[in-house]
């Protein structure tokens, strides 16, 4: 009995060891890998989406759009964003096929001209419609995309979080860091990410609030509050009427769907 | 003056056909949208006209409403746009137009739309070489930018191999010039009824398109075909004591293709374009180059260059026969989205120089200004831009969405 707890022990020590001896590196990488199976097999889906600009002092501006998305697993998801408001772009929508490596394929739709036009993926630490998104930070999570390093357990909201540096592959990527802060006993969802400029000076947190599960796994937030310390503004990103396996196929993403989502 | 060719029965059918299926719809779950488009415009043009009648400064007022419907989750569709616009001196200017009133069945890969259409292909920026389904709507836009609505039946399939679609185009719009008291103008006044087209059957002569496109990694290109009435018309023997103006019928074929190379675009676009009275090659070709958030200011600067060739010489209407076009595009990426596009079309042969500048910006979320400049420099007398040397003009335009 005694040499049985005492070989457990021992088992327990070496497996700990093991555990320990993994590198922050290929332990973060896990996380990260673990967030992107948990959430595979959405199929596709729709929702509405709402933006709100708020500059230092408090003027706002207002953004409506509605996000298609078809989950591929050889490749990175394709999806359609169409414009609503505000109405001078009314009708103006992006089709983009994400890519596991290398630049997205991305066309914008202009309504006033019929015009397609592809355009370069390579800018992505732009600003989204001017909010304090970038397009990078709205793009689909590949574990190709960043090297990592785990950094530490710590406390979100009461929980237990992971947190993780990832530091961005392309070079055109308008950060040197993020961190980000997985939730394990939720499907590893994120429930924070912390940017920090080219310098490294803290840039910009992003906070995921009011998530609701979908299809028992799924688990979505309703809204996103992006703050800049750099310039105070902030941009809250909300989703309505999410919907799943809404019957949307591989052909309902291409210039012909395009240019009738848009009008 | 409004046009009024829709006292056609076949038309007053078609018009019929289309609303019908409105009802039809009213019957299931179905889908509606409506918006309108006010926009106040004043145009000052620098110098006195060189003709009796013109103006220095003109007023205007556009609508253009627009309505939506679909049902059957989107599967058919009916969208109608309509534009009109009153011109406070050139009585050519105050016009109205069908620019969209069609059906549009959509099933798997293919879709069918029927009834009056907008189309557009290509990918340079300085000249629009292949796009040729829509008549350019002259009085409305001086870079040809504005169209025409167009009958057609469309036909759209997705196929292995790209994208084929097929036009059948039963009927040719004729393109509208200034009137007496308008600026930009030739003259002597030219209106739609003095051109004739090459053929008895005249704008009812059927025309046909198909086009095959697809894109391949960084490369998206188009080849494409055209049979019937020429959307440029054609200006023969000017100088003699009998001019002809009309329209011919032509074949086009046409190819565009863009590299999408991380930062770096390159574009080409060229025409073949066969009639009997004149054959010819005009190509558009040219890079452009964006240096992305500038210093991390959300700021996008883009570089263009085009080289513009056209083997016609006198006959041209077109003045880009040996031109180089330089320009920048710069887009703010602020809440207000504020763009400005700027450039000059430089004849490598003659001196004549065309500047323009764009610039727009959204006011509140519902208003938005625009305003816009083109300056004639140095004009060559051996070119049609000729005419049009004391008219360079600065243009303000408040837009309003309901």
């Amino acid at each position: 009995m005694k040499k049985h707890i005492i070989i457990s022990m021992v088992t327990l020590l070496v497996l700990g060891g093991i555990t320990s001896a993994q590198s922050p590196e290929v332990k973060g990488k896990e996380i990260m890998e673990k967030y992107l199976k948990e959430d595979e097999g959405f199929g596709s889906s729709e929702v509405n989406l709402k933006m709100i600009l708020r500059n230092k002092q408090g003027q706002q501006s207002e953004r409506l759009m509605r996000n298609k998305t078809y989950e591929l697993t050889s490749d990175g998801d394709k999806s359609m964003i169409v414009f609503n408001s505000p109405k001078d772009v009314k009708g103006t929508a992006t089709l983009t096929f994400t890519h596991k490596e290398g630049s997205d394929d991305q066309w914008l739709y202009l309504p006033a001209i019929k015009r397609v036009k592809r355009i370069s993926s390579s800018n992505k630490s732009g600003p989204f419609m001017g909010s304090e998104f970038a397009y990078e930070d709205l793009s689909s999570d590949e574990v190709e995309k960043y090297t990592y390093k785990f950094l530490e357990e710590a406390t979100f909201n009461g929980e237990k979080v992971l947190a993780v540096e990832q530091y961005p592959v392309d070079v055109k990527s308008g950060y040197k860091m993020r961190i980000a802060y997985y939730n394990p006993s939720k499907n590893y969802r994120l429930e924070k990410i912390e940017f920090f400029d080219r310098k490294g000076s803290p840039l910009k947190t992003l906070t995921y609030l009011d998530y609701k599960k979908y299809l028992d796994k799924h688990w979505r937030a309703d809204k996103f509050l992006m703050v800049n310390h750099q310039t105070g503004k902030e941009t809250e990103l909300f989703f309505e009427n999410y919907a799943f396996k809404t019957g949307l196929e591989e052909n309902d993403f291409n210039q012909n769907a395009l240019i009738r989502a848009g009008r | 003056m409004i046009e009024l060719w829709l006292g056609r029965k076949s038309w007053a059918a078609m018009l019929t056909a289309l609303l019908s299926f409105a009802a039809v719809a009213q019957e299931e779950e179905r889908e509606t949208d409506f918006e309108l488009e006010l926009q106040f415009e004043n145009r000052y043009f620098f110098s006195e006209g060189l003709y009796s009648g013109q103006e220095r400064n003109y007023l205007s007022l556009a609508v253009k409403p627009a309505y939506e419907l679909s049902w059957q989750d989107g599967d058919h569709s009916l969208k109608m746009v309509l534009f009109g616009r009153f011109d406070q001196h050139d009585d050519n200017r105050t016009h109205a137009d069908i620019r969209e009133l069609y059906y549009q069945r959509v099933k798997g890969s293919w879709e069918l739309s029927l009834g009056w259409k907008k189309v557009f292909w290509g990918v340079t920026e300085s000249a629009h070489l292949v796009d040729i389904i829509n008549q350019t709507d002259q009085v409305e836009s001086f870079d040809g930018e504005q169209k025409l609505g167009q009958p057609m039946a469309h036909f759209s399939y997705l196929s292995g191999v790209g994208t084929l679609d097929f036009f059948y185009l039963p009927y040719a719009r004729k393109r509208q010039f200034a009137a007496s008291g308008g600026r930009l103008r030739f003259p002597t006044v030219i209106e739609r009824d003095d051109f004739s087209v090459d053929h008895d059957l005249e704008e009812w002569y059927p025309s046909g398109a198909f086009r095959w496109s697809n894109y391949f990694g960084v490369f998206d290109t188009g080849l494409s075909y055209f049979h019937g009435v020429g959307r440029e018309p054609l200006f023969l023997n000017l100088d003699s004591s009998d001019p002809q103006f009309f329209y011919p019928i032509i074949n086009q074929v046409g190819v565009d293709i863009q590299a999408t190379t991380g930062p770096l675009l390159l574009k080409l676009e060229a025409i073949h374009r066969q009639a009997d009275q004149q054959s010819f090659e005009s190509l558009a070709g040219g890079v452009e180059f964006t240096f992305g958030n500038i210093k991390s200011s959300g700021i996008d600067l883009g570089l263009i260059a085009e080289y513009l060739y056209d083997s016609r010489d006198e006959l041209a209407i077109s003045n880009l026969a040996n031109d180089l076009f330089t320009g920048f595009r710069l887009a703010f990426n602020d809440a207000k989205s504020t763009e400005i596009l700027a450039g000059g079309i430089f004849d490598l042969e003659k001196s004549t120089k065309l500047y323009s500048i764009e610039a727009s910006r959204r006011i509140a979320s519902s208003w938005k200004v625009e305003v816009e400049a083109r300056i004639f420099a140095d004009v060559s007398n051996e070119e049609f831009l000729y005419f049009f040397r004391e008219d360079s003009f600065g243009k303000f335009a408040l837009y309003r969405y309901f």
